[in-house]
């Protein structure tokens, strides 16, 4: 297990505040400066040796993306940071924790993060439900202005660098990339085509790099203890720790921090007290928040929580948001639920996004209680996949996959709700 | 969205909110969102001033506020854009109340994590006071709304009532809530569970124990 001493977010309960005075006794804005001396390049390069890979449910390796930024942004076309707080993925609760209980190592990391990509400022996009973490996240940035860690010669480096929090207003397709900086822009959320891609032309047309939370906390703490300390944990191409969140039917549901690759089995008898009625119990858990399809109980119970290791079982990480499912559960009305999620998210940009996610969702709603025919499996199983890959952002994707896996693992169920309805097969026949 | 409210007949609306105006206070924190966008940008403050808005509004009405089409005019001109613009950022973001709503708005997140955990009887306990979907109570206490996925899972079922969210809940403490609120008493916001403080596992942390007591520094330990 883990240690607490590697552990990067030590407050993330709360128990101890989250302001300035005490996140500096925790650590926090230790010497900023001579982190930032150490040069913009060999801050990314520490960070792509560490191997950190963005922690927002791709999983593309950050020092990379920060590697496109233009090394020397013109006076006319500043660079900026955006740093995506739009945590909306069910299952997903990880970005708040570090936004209310730990927020200065956000800020200290968007102002190593924003320096080492030559930025010259930082906008945080925070979810607009997130109202009481946002009133911290403006206390806290105040507070770094105000001790002189942020705004000209910023924690005496040098450099001059601004954060700015922005509210977003509750719509979760301002999570792309895209349609975030479309928002800032005070627009509708609508995703762009890519390309240009935003290291290119993002915000204001200027280039823009955009990461989670989660990518930006955790570096202050990796280029002080050093890249081989965070590469030490997990899997090779896998490596570091990470905020797992466990909601769902566990005994005791929580968010933990853990070295990346645990098994599930670990993690949820260590930190959640096992699943309700034991491991018997398990019908299937959602590994990495509601995009990614469902996994049945053998084979996720060993699996190594990782990008590969989740891969392998047909599924991916995510945000490491595990929903869990016990045998209680009406599984078919879990992803129909999703799907009226994807249907109520849908921006309305592109047909089959906008169209389909209502058509799927409509028959999931007719698949849940059987009135149905055995042929429409295979429809609707058609119809996510006509979506899948046809939108401009993967939203389509994300509401495609959930009703794939439940096809590819549950079939009998659906088939046996249909049968035992009855109606809908005698009118076929 | 067909199950849209629809925007209250204009002319009564205008001659109500069409002499709006912020107040000194929030004119002095108009000014401050807009400095925090590069010159020209001031488009990007159209959010923000749109919450604030609503946020003055609701004041006016005792409350969570809503935006009658005069106000999104108001803001629109403020910012120099098209009303047009304004008003289709009004639309498409769920927060941006469009029809007038209760003193507490209550908002019940229905998605998977919660529906597993028992959002349905937050909601039964919802309607057993008499609250229906997409509805203001005749008095004008409470509007209840089914929300999408809120980011706190890991403490679901919950629901957020105007600014604050209330945490693993159930029928009975659902019920204790509504009756506070309706009593005029202000409840303590976060976990309804007494063996939680904030994400840990119920009954106390798995790691990081000596954060409990103190501000514990685990660098001596790197």
């Amino acid at each position: 297990m883990l240690a607490d001493k590697d552990r990067i977010f030590t407050n993330l309960y709360g128990f101890q505040p989250w302001n300035l005075k005490s996140a500096q006794a925790r650590g926090d804005w230790d010497k900023t400066r001579d982190l930032m001396s150490r040069g913009q390049d060999a801050i990314i390069e520490e960070v792509k040796a560490s191997g950190l890979r963005g922690r927002g449910g791709a999983g593309f390796p950050t020092g990379l993306k920060w590697s496109f930024m233009p090394k020397e942004p013109r006076a006319d076309r500043p660079s900026f940071l955006v740093i995506n707080a739009d945590e909306s993925e069910p299952g997903s609760c990880k970005d708040r924790e570090i936004i209310r209980h730990d927020p200065h190592k956000l800020i200290e990391g968007a102002l190593i993060a924003g320096f080492a990509m030559r930025a010259r400022a930082a906008y945080i996009y925070i979810r607009g439900e997130f109202i009481r973490e946002a009133e911290t996240l403006f206390a806290a940035v105040q507070e770094a202005y105000d001790a002189g860690l942020l705004g000209k010669n910023a924690a005496k480096s040098g450099y001059d660098f601004d954060v700015f929090v922005h509210r977003g207003a509750g719509a979760y397709i301002c999570g792309e990339e895209t349609a975030m900086i479309e928002s800032l822009e005070g627009k509708k959320g609508q995703p762009r085509l890519k390309p240009p891609f935003p290291a290119g032309a993002g915000l204001y047309g200027c280039p823009t790099t955009v990461n989670n939370v989660e990518s930006i906390a955790v570096v202050p703490t990796i280029l002080r203890r050093g890249a081989p300390w965070f590469a030490s944990f997990g899997r090779e191409n896998n490596k570091g720790t990470k905020l797992f969140q466990i909601s769902g039917h566990v005994e005791r549901p929580c968010v933990v921090e853990e070295e990346m690759g645990i098994t599930f089995r670990e993690l949820i008898d260590r930190h959640c007290g096992g699943i309700r009625g034991g491991w018997d119990n398990l019908l299937a858990v959602i590994p990495g928040g509601s995009s990614v399809p469902l996994v049945p109980a053998a084979e996720i119970m060993d699996a190594p929580m990782d990008f590969d290791g989740l891969k392998a079982v047909g599924s991916g990480l995510g945000t490491a948001a595990a929903i869990v499912m016990d045998k209680s559960t009406d599984v078919v009305q879990a992803i129909s639920r999703i799907s009226y999620f994807y249907k109520h998210e849908s921006c309305g940009q592109c047909t089959p996004c906008r169209e389909g996610t209502g058509w799927m969702w409509r028959v999931m709603e007719r698949l849940r209680t059987g009135d149905a025919d055995i042929s429409e499996i295979d429809t609707l199983f058609d119809v996510t996949k006509q979506v899948e890959g046809h939108t401009i952002c993967a939203l389509g994707d994300a509401a495609a996959w959930p009703i794939q896996g439940l096809i590819r693992h549950f079939r009998p169920e659906i088939e046996r709700r249909i049968r035992e309805n009855g109606g809908a097969l005698e009118a076929a026949e | 969205m067909a199950d849209a409210p629809q925007i209250p007949d204009e002319a009564e609306t205008r001659a109500r909110w069409g002499a709006f105006a912020w107040t000194a206070e929030n004119a002095e924190k108009a000014k401050q969102v807009i400095a925090r966008y590069p010159a020209g940008r001031q488009r990007s403050a159209v959010m923000p001033l749109l919450d604030l808005a609503q946020r003055q509004v609701g004041a006016e009405t005792q409350t969570q506020g809503w935006l009658p089409v005069p106000v999104i005019e108001y803001v629109a001109a403020q910012l120099d854009m098209p009303f047009i613009r304004a008003y289709e950022v009004a639309t498409f973001y769920t927060m941006y109340n469009l029809v007038p709503v209760g003193r507490y708005h209550v908002q019940v997140c229905g998605t998977t994590p919660c529906l597993l955990r028992g959002s349905d009887d937050v909601m039964a306990a919802c309607k057993n006071r008499g609250m229906v979907k997409g509805k203001t109570t005749p008095d004008g206490l409470f509007t209840l709304t089914e929300v999408e996925c809120m980011g706190t899972c890991t403490n679901a079922p919950m629901v957020q009532i105007n600014d604050d969210n209330y945490e693993d809940l159930d029928y009975d403490s659902t019920v204790r809530l509504l009756d506070d609120l309706a009593a005029g008493k202000t409840p303590k916001a976060g976990t309804q569970n007494p063996k939680r403080h904030t994400s840990e596992p119920e009954g106390g942390p798995t790691t990081l124990k000596e954060m409990v007591k103190a501000n514990h520094d685990y660098r001596k330990d790197w």
